[in-house]
């Protein structure tokens, strides 16, 4: 399977020059970007690890290309993704989140079932691998 | 247009409480002069005056008849502070290439209207005045609501910022769909339809307006189809999915067991009809903030009043209402679909909905400069007769804060739900990247489209069976300022 959250998992994994326009876009919006890493991609599982603090200061898409490549290599078969964070009032929110890196091999999701009362079902999602121990 | 001093205010008081008719101008309803006041409510109406009938006249009436008037005059008036309750018309216009038209500005004494009330308001200022008889015809163009009455209101339970942050999604247009066919599925089948919509790549799969609890699905059996399929469909893709569960229902007492069954079984969203009323609306927007659940409104039945720009009420005052009210979605059109939507007015709604400020804008129909007083923004929807061919189209029109809804769009695919909804994903992802990259796409959309279709046969389906189908009719509702063309 292939886990589908970020703007773009639909499309081909990005190329580095994809990448970089994209972060380039990011900065040209006033926008500070950030690296984030996790082997635990539930979709509620807000907090990824932060790969340093977000980038305010940085301005030059490859610097911020070279931290995403230190992710990568730090963290080889977890999943990465790019945050380019808004801080203007009305915002002050990620508008922009991309995955750059994921395991070769994705576990996905086992989907538990309790039953309730008049056929109801209490619903949760299990992270493949975590629930094989 | 000036005052004309002969029909202005009687100001000997004397005179001006004699028994008997005077014209509304006389009795204080025109004041050519008047400075509106920031606390002040503004409303633009375009009128018809009947033949004979003195623009300014038919201005006063609608601010008299809006605000504190009868047909005559009254005693009892002196028991208040009648010069600061009475509405003034301030300004006359004759609306340019349409002869017989006036545009009206009336200023409402912030007093007259009860605060936190959408029902209130519009007792007043649409209240009676649209079956006056000197006028053939009336339209409320747009509203200015001060920021002190705006902060009477709790807007939107949950806003477009938290609805993505709830969601994690970020940086691209929600992609949804409604089930089709609208009416007749059984509750099992209806929920095959939302699974293979939301394992395919949608976001939201959508009840229709019509949808509540009929012989051949009851609303509980749809819940849980429907719930089953959006589970499903999370552990299939480890994405957050939504179906917008139509509530909407004869009692109170019934959308309330509705949105509470929604809850329980874990909906993160929960749909009303426009038609439930504005009280409705308001209540329903309070359960949803206290439940943490979005609520989209579909705007079932606004036709009836929005479109013939003679008379009725611009979409743009039904938005304005609306984002006070309280929703977190809207249907605010396409331009380019089956429904009708001339793309600068459209594009007046979308920033109603969203803009922290809207700025007076003629052009989109935007009348006055309104500040939203920190109220969250309305996620506007896209829905009714659009395709994945025209991405590029829709993006460029309205960014990237909106849901696109294409329905038979995605049901419809010659391959399969599953494969329109991986088409219309796949279109979007690849327009939101071409984009951002500084790519022109709103004229090399169709070769962006093609060069994806190169990669992903479900996208190229749906060009060969889509791409040239165009709604290029020309729209009623445009504004009077500028030339209009359609789009496409």
């Amino acid at each position: 399977m292939r886990i589908t959250q970020g703007t773009f998992s639909f499309l081909p994994d990005l190329t580095a020059a994809q990448v970089k326009a994209q972060i380039q876009y990011a900065l040209d919006q006033n926008w500070a970007v950030s690296v984030e890493y996790t082997d635990d991609p539930h979709p509620r599982n807000t907090y990824w690890e932060m790969w340093g603090l977000p980038m305010f200061d940085l301005r030059d898409a490859a610097g911020v290309y070279g931290e995403v490549e230190a992710c990568r290599a730090a963290h080889p078969g977890l999943y990465v993704r790019v945050n380019a964070f808004d801080s203007t009032r009305g915002w002050e929110t990620i508008r922009l989140s991309f995955i750059v890196q994921r395991p070769a091999k994705e576990d996905g999701f086992r989907l538990d079932r309790t039953e309730g009362p008049g056929r109801t079902q209490r619903y949760a999602l299990q992270n493949r691998a975590y629930a094989a121990g | 247009m000036g005052a004309d001093a002969a029909i202005g205010q009687i100001k000997d008081a004397k005179k001006r409480y004699a028994a008997g008719v005077l014209k509304y101008a006389q009795m204080g309803y025109w004041d050519g002069d008047y400075q509106p006041k920031d606390t002040d409510i503004l409303a633009l109406f375009r009128v018809t005056p009947q033949d004979g009938v003195d623009p300014i006249e038919a201005a006063a009436a609608v601010a008299g008849e809006s605000s504190t008037a009868t047909w005559t005059v009254v005693w009892t008036d002196r028991l208040t502070a009648a010069d600061m309750y009475r509405a003034k018309a301030y300004k006359v216009e004759p609306v340019p290439g349409q002869p017989g038209q006036y545009f009206c500005w009336v200023a409402y004494e912030l007093d007259l209207f009860e605060e936190g009330s959408i029902a209130n308001l519009t007792a007043s200022i649409i209240g009676n005045v649209f079956s006056f008889k000197p006028l053939k015809a009336c339209r409320l163009e747009d509203m200015r609501l001060p920021v002190a009455y705006v902060k009477t209101f709790r807007g939107p339970p949950t806003g477009i910022v938290v609805e993505r942050e709830r969601l994690d999604k970020f940086g691209r247009p929600l992609l949804g769909a409604t089930t089709k066919p609208k009416l007749g599925l059984s509750g099992k089948n209806y929920g095959r339809v939302v699974y293979e919509g939301l394992k395919g790549g949608l976001d939201f799969v959508k009840d229709d307006e019509n949808i509540n609890s009929q012989p051949f699905m009851h609303w509980r059996d749809r819940f849980l189809y429907c719930m089953e399929a959006v589970n499903k469909a999370q552990a299939e893709t480890g994405e957050v999915k939504g179906h917008y569960l139509n509530i909407t229902a004869g009692t109170m007492e019934e959308m309330y067991r509705r949105a509470e069954f929604a809850k329980e079984l874990g909906s993160v969203v929960v749909m009303v009809d426009l038609i439930v009323g504005w009280t409705a609306i308001q209540s329903i927007s309070n359960w949803c903030r206290e439940n943490d659940v979005l609520l989209h409104m579909h705007r079932a039945g606004h036709g009836t009043y929005t479109r013939q720009k003679g008379h009725g009420i611009s979409f743009r005052v039904i938005a304005k209402w609306l984002r006070l009210a309280g929703v977190d979605h809207l249907h605010t059109g396409t331009a380019v679909g089956k429904l009708e939507g001339d793309p600068m007015t459209v594009q007046g709604y979308y920033n109603v909905c969203r803009e922290t400020v809207t700025k007076t804008d003629y052009t989109r129909g935007i009348f006055f400069d309104q500040d939203w007083a920190g109220l969250r923004k309305v996620m506007p929807v896209a829905s009714g007769g659009i395709h994945a061919g025209q991405m590029h189209q829709l993006i460029d029109l309205f960014g990237e804060d909106v849901v696109l809804q294409f329905g038979g769009g995605t049901i419809g695919h010659p391959d399969g739900i599953q494969a329109g909804a991986i088409a219309n994903r796949v279109a979007l992802e690849t327009m939101i990247l071409a984009r951002n990259e500084g790519r022109d796409i709103k004229n090399e959309g169709p070769e962006i489209l093609i060069e994806a279709a190169k990669w992903c046969q479900p996208l190229r389906a749906a060009l060969d069976t889509w791409g040239e189908v165009t709604f290029n009719y020309a729209s009623t509702d445009t504004s009077d300022f500028v030339p209009t063309a359609s789009v496409a």
